[in-house]
């Protein structure tokens, strides 16, 4: 984080006030900092994405395909025949400016064409151009009748221009909220990535994942013997804290359900430590009651980056839930902590890749409870299964061992507003520890902030844009960390974890972040297990060291 | 000074002098009063339908609501039935509240940097409210002008005279719609002026529809209250068109064609510009459609088959480590 100014700075350096001159006569400027490296060719010819090619953000000449505008024109056509919130979202937004001050990073950057409204603008004034009958006929009368009427014809300037700012939202929805017409600039942020694909422009944060999904099952890269060995080192983590010793299983044919989460968790901390969660929630419910689930290294990602590439792309990551799941002969699934993915599980799977009638409506083992919400999808979000778990004490806990953490819960943008999954998880935490703490009303729930990372900019050169875009974040983390002493944030969602980790850092760096089933695998009492001394962070719990230190 | 705004008063004042003075002109009246106010309706039917159409002529689909609160999974959580519907019936009083009541309007806060490093996120409801104001006293305003339609007036618009004219001043009786009109729609103008953000996101197509609006209602007040037109012949003349035997009544003054110009303006510009966001709220899948999307399969009608790298061809590319887990690499680690 060398480059980025220091908190105090930055904070001070945002200025609301728009420039002067109006918006469609300030050229682009991509700054350092902000715009996200390129996408290595190599990852877009593996997905056979057209294009491909070295390019530079920063470089005048972008290498361009020669018919590149004929290209967007009619991928633009397609797209408003395909999908009518497209249609109906470039035509009716009257410029109300509610959603102005809503999104995270418009708060964080002051940069106007960051507010939703503006990011909008920039794809429709070129839709007012080239498909409207009032853009066509008043647009001929000069240049002036064009800007008025906020028509622009597509040029080198507008393209990057799409580019940056498209790259500078994270599809968190939560403009929708206000707008009162439901205007989603996910949707169009969306197209407009897709129209960008369509020509070679994506960043490599998100193609490389894509491309490393595709092949390997998931978006790290990890092969299946690395998968595995991640997995035995963190049961042998788990049998030095509990003295337990934790065995899951891959790949396996006839067991009962499939579990699917980010690789994040295998792979990055502090999600690591809440896949450890995982495991020893699988282990206690296999001991007590036979609890039957397998993971898999083939759908060995519950995110999706295709997500933020096509909706194509989305597709193609995400059928291999359903194929292994088929292959498997699994009953039903259940899918970790992830914001994004349950975005695609929820809102697109069982469109795009379903019907799953290989599999049944998934029913709890051990409580017998329907999950007739996920009825059709087949797929059950872990914290919904844990909180029937829960509630049907089923889980012997004991969460004063979380003693040591005040916690607050950041909802993750997809799983608020793409979903509605609110009160499963603070049912889970409020549980598992003593110390819980809300934010702000305006900035939880279906209000919640972005982390600032989401949709695929989580990479580094960015750190700038990032810390911007968290600001509102961290802000109100810091205030209840001010107010109550909240030291853990929690959240259900990989990239929250990879994404805060780096915004707490740098805005509030007293303030760690954990995942809800992290908290859960230090309340829960393992059968057989010794005595606890350390979290599962191998961290000294205050109280309960080794009684040969007292 | 900034063109949008310019370029749309001008246009509004050409609109108001076009009619004013062409109205005096042989063959004015007729033009004026029947030609223009024909074709505008049939521009503004003909406008709405086709859009509407073109819009339902795309797909959705994906099941894809902006849910705003929690959603129906365990017996005993309690769902947000109306911000996060589950059944059709939640969606309709969603949908009703947002159209009749601006609930997402409703929502909007202001958000301002602090001193320190504080933000700060407070209600902001003036927009709502006068959002409210505009859109109710607008449709207040158009029922009342029934009564140049019907012939004997029902009771229901003579009753709602009478509570839009409670306050009985002046005569004849001011009614409170066409104030309110008034004032929701300067409002909306002077924010476009005032807020930097909205009047940098303004366009010309923001101002020309609040100029025109404020011009119907400036002339319609002027002609109740101060000029005093001659209220039984345009009600004759109203009626014929209403009919389709439109006949010129002889005397009406000049600023009541100017007003009918502006409500013809009005409607024929209307299917072609944001104000079809009167349409266009009813067909927005963020708000309409309810939140089943795990219960019952939503079917998208141009699916089409993509190609996936299959568990078999995963196996061929990774079987010798498969087979052998216990020689460790270093996976390349995107971080």
């Amino acid at each position: 984080m060398s480059d980025v100014p220091k908190p105090d700075e930055l904070f001070s350096s945002i200025k609301y006030g728009p420039p002067r001159t109006g918006w469609m006569d300030n050229p682009v400027d991509i700054k350092k900092g902000i715009y996200s490296y390129a996408g290595n060719p190599k990852s877009l010819e593996y997905v056979g994405l057209p294009f491909a090619r070295q390019w530079n953000p920063i470089d005048e000449d972008w290498n361009l395909p020669e018919n590149w505008k004929e290209i967007i024109s009619k991928g633009f056509r397609e797209r408003l025949d395909r999908f009518r919130s497209i249609k109906v979202f470039m035509d009716i937004c009257v410029r109300c400016g509610a959603c102005a001050d809503k999104c995270h990073f418009f708060i964080g950057s002051g940069d106007p064409k960051n507010m939703p409204v503006l990011r909008a603008e920039l794809l429709r004034s070129v839709y007012r151009n080239d498909f409207t009958t009032a853009g066509k006929i008043l647009g001929s009368l000069g240049k002036n009748f064009k800007k008025i009427i906020g028509a622009r014809e597509l040029d080198l300037q507008v393209l990057k221009e799409w580019w940056y700012y498209l790259f500078q939202c994270s599809e968190c929805r939560r403009c929708s909220v206000f707008c009162p017409y439901g205007i989603d600039t996910a949707e169009i942020t969306i197209m407009g990535r897709e129209l960008l694909n369509l020509i070679g422009l994506n960043i490599d944060w998100i193609i490389t994942p894509v491309a490393n999904c595709y092949r390997t099952g998931n978006h790290l890269g990890i092969q299946p013997h690395a998968y595995k060995d991640m997995m035995d080192f963190f049961a042998d983590d788990i049998e030095e804290i509990t003295g337990v010793k934790v065995e899951p299983s891959f790949n396996r044919k006839g067991a009962e359900i499939l579990f699917v989460t980010p690789s994040g968790d295998v792979f990055a901390d502090p999600g690591t430590y809440t896949c450890v969660g995982y495991m020893m929630l699988f282990h206690y419910l296999q001991e007590k009651y036979g609890f039957d689930i397998t993971w898999s290294t083939y759908a060995s990602e519950g995110g999706n980056f295709g997500f933020f590439t096509s909706h194509e792309m989305m597709k193609r990551l995400n059928a291999k839930m359903y194929a292994e799941a088929k292959r498997l002969g699994v009953k039903w699934i259940i899918g970790g902590e992830c914001g994004h993915m349950w975005r695609v599980i929820h809102q697109y799977m069982d469109t795009m890749n379903g019907p799953a009638d290989f599999l049944e409506e998934p029913v709890s083992p051990i409580t017998g409870t329907k999950f007739e919400n996920a009825k059709s999808t087949k797929m059950v979000h872990i914290t919904e299964f844990t909180a029937d778990l829960i509630k049907h004490n089923k889980l012997e806990l004991d969460p004063s061992r979380n003693d040591h953490l005040k916690v607050t819960y950041h909802d993750s943008c997809n799983t608020s507003r793409g979903m509605g999954l609110l009160e499963e998880p603070r049912y889970v935490i409020k549980n598992v520890c003593n110390n819980f703490y809300e934010m702000p009303v305006n900035t939880i729930r279906e209000q919640t902030f972005c982390c600032g990372s989401g949709s695929g900019l989580n990479a580094g050169e960015n750190m700038e844009l990032r810390m911007q875009g968290g600001l509102p974040r961290a802000n109100a983390v810091k205030y209840v960390h001010e107010k109550h002493g909240v030291n853990m944030l929690s959240c259900v969602c990989a990239i929250d974890r990879a994404a805060l980790s780096a915004s707490m850092e740098y805005w509030v760096p007293e303030v760690e972040v954990t995942g809800v089933h992290e908290m859960v695998g230090n309340a829960l009492i393992l059968p057989g297990e010794h005595k606890r001394t350390t979290d599962l962070r191998s961290e000294p719990l205050p109280g309960m060291e080794d009684d040969d230190a007292e | 000074m900034n063109i949008s705004y310019m370029y749309s008063l001008i246009a509004v004042v050409v609109l108001f002098l076009l009619a004013y003075v062409g109205v005096k002109l042989p063959g004015g009246e007729v033009f004026f009063g029947v030609i223009i106010p024909y074709l505008a309706i049939i521009i503004f039917v003909l406008g709405f339908v086709n859009r509407v159409v073109d819009w339902a002529r795309s797909p959705v689909p994906f099941r894809i609501p902006t849910t705003c609160g929690q959603q129906k999974t365990l017996p005993w959580i309690k769902p947000a039935s109306i911000d996060n519907p589950s059944t059709t019936g939640g969606v309709i009083v969603r949908m009703i509240l947002e159209v009749v009541f601006l609930r997402s309007l409703f929502r909007n806060t202001k958000c301002e940097l602090k001193e320190g490093t504080k933000i700060s996120y407070e209600w902001e409801k003036w927009l709502w409210l006068f959002s409210l104001i505009f859109h109710w006293s607008f449709f207040t305003v158009v029922f009342r002008h029934l009564r140049f339609f019907t012939e004997p007036v029902p009771a229901c618009l003579q009753l709602l005279e009478k509570l839009d004219g409670f306050l009985q001043i002046g005569l004849p009786g001011l009614m409170l719609s066409g104030v309110a009109l008034l004032a929701g729609v300067t409002f909306l103008f002077l924010r476009r002026i005032w807020i930097p953000q909205v009047k940098y996101i303004s366009l010309g197509s923001d101002f020309f529809p609040l100029f025109l609006i404020f011009g119907i209602a400036f002339t319609g007040i002027l002609m109740r209250y101060f000029t005093k037109v001659d209220i039984v012949g345009i009600k004759a003349f109203t009626m014929g068109l209403i009919t389709f035997k439109p006949h010129i009544t002889e005397g009406v003054a000049s600023i009541f064609y100017v007003h009918l110009f502006f409500v013809s303006v009005l409607l024929a510009y209307f299917p072609f510009s944001k104000l079809m966001h009167l349409g266009g709220i009813f067909m927005s899948p963020t708000r309409n459609l309810a939140n089943t999307s795990r219960v019952k399969r939503h079917v998208n009608p141009w699916n089409y088959p993509v190609k996936i790298h299959t568990y078999d061809a995963y196996e061929d590319d990774f079987r010798e480590k498969m087979m052998a887990p216990e020689t460790p690499e270093e996976p390349e680690e995107k971080e």
